[in-house]
């Protein structure tokens, strides 16, 4: 990728909000929540993982600035392919670590009532890598179809 | 001949007055009309030159104006709105030839992005995904995921490219768009618009010239022409030798051909690209068919570490100071190294962006620091120069030629140094320095230069806008744009490449798209259009 800050920084929003969005609302119900049976459609559940999509793309913008400043370090300022996938490590642990700390706001009451379990621990490895992959899949080519502007100015999207 | 359509940037004229049937006049250019910088359609009717109505004209039939008309195709333009104006039988012959005879045939790669794809606006599927997945070649795959760090930036096969080429000019209805000749001079029309003079192959058409008469031209004529450096050119006049000092842009294989039989030595002269395949193939002839040839390196200016436009760390650059810490390359053992001709990012990021908002001196000073020759480190052709180095038989000199003297079929160049003139004695010369031409030099452009308001750049080409409109050329509601080679300078570097080329054809058609000579590619119809071009069908 060739970003610009500001393209970086609309097309994370963008990639998080659409396809984010969408990822969460499909994949939610089949995550497992340590229970028998397919845990269906549950309010608490949705709370639990769009707070985390949302946090993902707060803390993102943060990000955003750091890697732009690691890009500029580079002769041909592009941002590799292989950065986009795994920068998913340093934002996953982050996210994590902040969890394990309580210190996500927005989360249902008594989520935060003693350790977070293994069981939600791979349910949030497996809804963040998944919407990190399809986002990072999407950003090194289709996006280009719909959005013939897009790759030529930076990864703006206005 | 080409049928009169039924666009036309006027009321429409009866073509019949035009056809060339009439006896008088001759149909060539008059001295009236060679002074007058806007001419009416009298003017032109009146020396017997018949003209085409046609909106749109682009002049050139290389790759700029295949990707051009590639665009306006997919922006719902159909081909009878269209004309193509040039000598070539298909958009990449002359590419094909100077990549050809510069050791790039059509296995070799190129120097160019994996989605930089004239074939295709949307550069996805790019080069590299195709290939790795037409033969599910993981090292493509894996290459394409780790570079630039773990792997040097893929590049396609030229042939790839061509291919490519090839079948999108057949989906887009490229031929009928073609017209073949020679564009002469492009003038402003009295009223608006353009007249576009062809000078068409001998007895195509009854008359020496035919006019285009259109709304809007676009100019993608290419590079004006290439330079020897003078004392090289001086030798072969001088000496009348054309065989031992050669460029590396025309053809010669006889130099390779020579080496196979009989031991020699050659010098090759220039960093860049070109220098590095042409050693390549010299080397690769070395190891593999066993010619027992010596290289002598010539560098004008030797890398020894990082650097940029001004050279290495310590040269001087203004404002002084070393190279700036966010603005500099790796460089050894003479090159400096870089993936593409530009640093990446002046094809959609960063410097795109950066370079956009510049003017004159401030724009001229980005260009050349983040200009300078340079080429691509390449992991086997650094093998094979360390392996050059190791044995004797590849050596560097820094410096310039004073002078040249033959010494029976050799070629003793007296090289200036540091340590003072020192003679070298080969048997061949290959000039990879790859000078350019003067714009001016160029009949059609110095034309547009001196009597069609075009005018020059801070770096002394075409000066055009940011949408690519050729500055000081409007005419009435008409415009006239250009890209490709001769508008190096401009708001956008890297115009002179694949991705240069496309992001020059987007701007253009967002250009006539406000013009409405086109629709838009939003969302919906980029979509669909891919999809189209997924599956070989009609834009």
């Amino acid at each position: 990728m060739l970003p610009t800050l500001n393209g970086r920084l609309q097309t994370r929003i963008f990639m998080l909000v659409v396809f984010g969005g969408i990822i969460t609302f499909f994949i939610t119900p089949v995550l497992p929540d340590g229970l028998p049976g397919v845990p269906g459609f549950s309010g608490d559940l949705y709370q639990v993982t769009y707070v985390i999509l949302a946090t993902v793309l707060v803390l993102g913008i943060l990000w955003e600035l750091l890697y732009h400043l690691i890009q500029q370090f580079r002769w041909e300022k592009d941002w590799p392919t292989m950065f986009g996938l795994i920068t998913a490590i340093n934002e996953g642990a982050l996210v994590w670590l902040l969890l394990e700390l309580g210190l996500v706001p927005g989360m249902p009451d008594g989520f935060y009532d003693g350790e977070l379990t293994s069981t939600f621990f791979w349910a949030f490895f497996i809804d963040f890598s998944v919407i990190w992959f399809i986002v990072w899949i999407w950003t090194n080519g289709p996006m280009r179809v719909p959005l013939i502007k897009w790759r030529f100015f930076g990864g703006r999207i206005v | 001949m080409i049928e009169p359509t039924a666009a036309s940037v006027v009321p429409t004229t009866d073509p019949n007055t035009y056809l060339p049937a009439q006896p008088m006049p001759a149909g060539d250019l008059t001295d009236q009309m060679l002074a007058t910088d806007i001419w009416t359609d009298e003017l032109v009717a009146g020396a017997g030159i018949p003209i085409v109505d046609v909106p749109f004209v682009t002049v050139g039939s290389g790759i700029g104006s295949f990707v051009t008309v590639d665009y306006l195709r997919i922006a719902g333009v159909p081909t009878s709105q269209m004309r193509v104006l040039g000598t070539l039988d298909h958009p990449w012959q002359t590419y094909e030839y100077l990549t050809r005879v510069s050791q790039i045939p059509r296995g070799e790669r190129l120097r160019s992005d994996s989605a930089s794809r004239p074939d295709n606006i949307w550069g996805f599927p790019s080069y590299g995904f195709a290939e790795g997945m037409k033969t599910f070649n993981l090292k493509v795959l894996l290459g394409l995921f780790t570079e630039p760090i773990f792997a040097d930036y893929y590049t396609p096969k030229a042939g790839q490219a061509f291919e490519g080429m090839e079948r999108e000019k057949n989906r887009i209805g490229y031929d009928e768009m073609l017209v073949k000749g020679l564009v002469r001079i492009v003038r402003r029309r009295y009223g608006g618009g353009y007249f576009t003079i062809l000078t068409p192959p001998e007895g195509a058409s009854a008359t020496k010239r035919v006019a285009f008469r259109s709304q809007y031209v676009h100019l993608a004529v290419g590079y004006p022409g290439l330079k020897f450096l003078p004392e090289l050119q001086r030798y072969r006049t001088d000496h009348n030798d054309y065989r031992h000092i050669v460029n590396a842009y025309e053809s010669h294989e006889h130099v390779y051909e020579r080496l196979l039989q009989q031991p020699s030595t050659v010098m090759v002269r220039g960093g860049g690209i070109v220098a590095a395949r042409v050693l390549q193939r010299l080397m690769d002839d070395r190891l593999i068919k066993g010619a027992q040839t010596n290289i002598v390196h010539l560098f004008r200016t030797y890398y020894h570490g990082t650097n940029d436009g001004y050279g290495n760390e310590e040269d001087p650059r203004p404002g002084g100071g070393k190279t700036r810490l966010f603005m500099r390359r790796r460089g050894e053992n003479g090159w400096a190294y870089q993936g593409f001709n530009y640093p990446k990012s002046v094809w959609g990021g960063q410097l795109k962006k950066q370079v956009r908002g510049l003017e004159g001196e401030q724009r001229a000073e980005l260009y050349k620091r983040m200009g300078g020759t340079n080429t691509p480190w390449r992991k086997l052709w650094q093998k094979q120069m360390n392996q050059g180095r190791r044995e004797g038989w590849y050596t560097c000199l820094v410096g310039t030629v004073d002078d040249m003297q033959p010494n029976g079929e050799r070629i003793v160049n007296h090289v200036k140094t540091n340590q003072g003139v020192v003679p070298v004695e080969v048997d061949f010369v290959i000039d990879c320095t790859g000078l350019e031409a003067d714009i001016a030099e160029h009949r059609l452009l110095k034309d547009l230069l001196d009597h069609g308001g075009a005018s020059r750049n801070p770096s002394g080409r075409l000066n055009v806008d940011r949408n690519f409109e050729l500055i000081g050329t409007r005419s009435g509601s008409g415009a006239m744009y250009a890209s490709g080679a001769t508008t190096l300078g401009g708001y956008f570097p890297g115009v002179d490449t694949f991705l240069g080329l496309q992001v020059a054809a987007q701007e253009i058609y967002l250009d006539l798209n406000k013009r409405k000579f086109c629709k838009r590619i939003g969302p919906v119809r980029s979509t669909l259009q891919w999809w189209k071009w997924l599956f070989g069908s009609k834009p």
